[in-house]
């Protein structure tokens, strides 16, 4: 019997923390991650989770003292946005080609400069080759399932990567849903109990962590890891199908929202594909053929399932909350246009829209659609809310 | 032997074995090797404790020589060394000093015998 509740995204995943109860989080505050943190620190406080809470002095901290316990053995989590997450850049790698099974809620805010604590993707596309596993939440539904199934993805033998869970700053960390909650034992059965590879704990078989690899080895380890991350697919299906049995709810690496007859496709992550449904709702009562593919799984890019999925249409725009800066457009746009290219006759549109919180509204969406009805393309992006 | 392919290799680089880092020898990459001169040394264990390699032997209460295959010739011995009983020599001219396996100066008109 599950139980709803009105949660924010926050308390969304606070809630997937307590039930998954992790060994280790070792976490530092920033906006609009903190009260996920606050929630989950009551928690330990209170004594209803035995995790060992380890508050660091910065997210650099933070995810170092994350891949030490997971080294150790032990079942990580952290949670952070923006400039944590910049601060923790360089670690963000090591955990990878570590294979270290981190799991960690991304509550996506802006990089400053200048500094601003709203919600667009560009901290977490920064990010998109440190060989983490990504994955985008629409709504506070999918930020507590999603960081369910992140720790089985993560922890999948032939996969081993870390596991970050993006969610809208304040749109959705602050924004009170209708959530879901399993129960807790459900969710415990779900994960599992953790069996770390080769834990440093274990006195028995010794084993040496983060050694020097010289020209002679550095790329096979890292041959390595590109296979886990291409290993991740199946396992990710296979996890979402599992999930279903227990909840009922559907996971794919995108939601097709009316595109299969769809002339016109809209691409876009996160909450402002909710938007962009809504837009589609009223444009089809208006008799348009019109959808929108909302991506939920970036990180393995899931390129042969979206050929299928795109390649009839007449028209792509691709939604990017994140500005590449390579003076063509962002960085969803690069990457479908590059996976769909030879497979489709579609002209393919970018826009940036909503960097730093800006908003975006039904309208806005409604224009893009009709933006691809009038034929208009361009080699650069289209900047969609900003003052000319 | 042939290097492994990334199929055969442990994953994240992780090495299947602890303390196996012995087996590497760093004493390949000496410029200046030291050698003591055991009649001089009063066995104060200054050397033995600084090394930063842990290269030198203690037996019972003694210093006992060098491990040459760990021995980055970093000189901190001779610097340390109360009595200057320790000496940086140049490796190309070991040959040169009259010294034993683990550098210990066989010196002329020694009372003793040094092992």
């Amino acid at each position: 019997m599950s139980k709803v509740l009105p949660l924010t995204g926050n308390e969304a995943g606070a809630e997937a923390m307590r039930q998954i109860a992790p060994d280790v989080v070792a976490a530092y505050p920033i906006t609009p991650q903190t009260e996920l943190m606050h929630r989950f620190a009551d928690y330990v406080a209170d004594g209803i989770v035995p995790t060992e809470l380890i508050l660091v002095e910065s997210e650099h901290s933070a995810m170092s003292a994350c891949v030490g316990a997971s080294a150790a053995g032990a079942r990580v989590m952290t949670a952070t946005s923006s400039q944590g997450m910049a601060l923790m850049w360089e670690i963000l790698y090591i955990a990878a080609a570590l294979r270290m099974p981190i799991v960690m809620p991304l509550v996506n805010r802006a990089l400053s400069a200048p500094i601003n604590i709203h919600c667009d993707h560009s901290d977490s596309m920064g990010a998109r080759d440190t060989g983490w596993i990504q994955l985008y939440c629409e709504n506070c539904q999918e930020v507590y399932d999603n960081v369910v199934q992140a720790v089985k993805i993560a922890e999948a033998r032939d996969v081993l990567l870390p596991v970050m869970v993006c969610y809208d700053g304040f749109i959705l960390s602050h924004t009170v849903e209708r959530v879901e909650i399993l129960q807790d034992h459900e969710v415990k059965e779900f994960i599992g109990p953790y069996v770390a590879d080769r834990p440093l704990l274990d006195l028995d078989h010794p084993v040496t962590y983060g050694p020097l690899d010289l020209q002679d080895y550095y790329f096979e380890h890292k041959r390595q890891e590109a296979e886990a991350m291409r290993n991740c697919k199946p396992v990710i299906q296979r996890v979402a199908g599992e999930y279903e049995l227990l909840s009922g709810r559907k996971y794919g690496p995108f939601d097709e929202y009316f595109t299969q007859d769809a002339e016109h496709i809209m691409v876009c992550l996160g909450s402002a594909a909710g938007t962009a449904k809504a837009a589609v709702d009223e444009l089809r009562d208006a008799g348009e053929k019109v959808g929108l593919l909302k991506l939920r799984v970036f990180r393995p890019f899931p390129a042969e399932e979206l050929i299928a999925a795109l390649s009839h249409a007449k028209g792509i725009a691709v939604m990017d909350r994140a500005d590449g800066v390579n003076s063509i457009g962002g960085p969803v746009f690069s990457e479908i246009r590059a996976a769909v290219y030879g497979h489709s006759s579609a002209k393919i549109s970018n826009y940036i829209y909503g960097l730093g919180g800006r908003d975006i509204d039904i309208d806005m969406m409604k224009s893009v659609y009709q933006d691809l009805k009038d034929g208009k393309y361009a080699e650069q992006a289209y900047y969609i809310g900003v003052r000319e | 032997m042939p290097e492994k392919g990334w199929r055969e290799l442990p994953i994240g680089g992780k090495i299947l074995q602890g303390g196996n880092s012995v087996e590497y020898e760093t004493g390949a990459w000496r410029t200046y090797r030291p050698v003591v001169d055991k009649v001089k040394c009063i066995n104060c264990m200054r050397c033995w404790l600084l090394c930063p390699d842990s290269a030198i032997y203690a037996e019972g209460e003694e210093m006992a020589g060098y491990d040459y295959m760990h021995c980055k010739g970093c000189g901190i011995c001779e610097e340390i060394c109360p009595v200057d009983a320790i000496e940086m020599v140049l490796e190309s001219e070991k040959d040169k000093i009259p010294a034993d396996e683990r550098g210990i100066k066989a010196v002329e008109g020694a009372k003793e015998e040094v092992k």
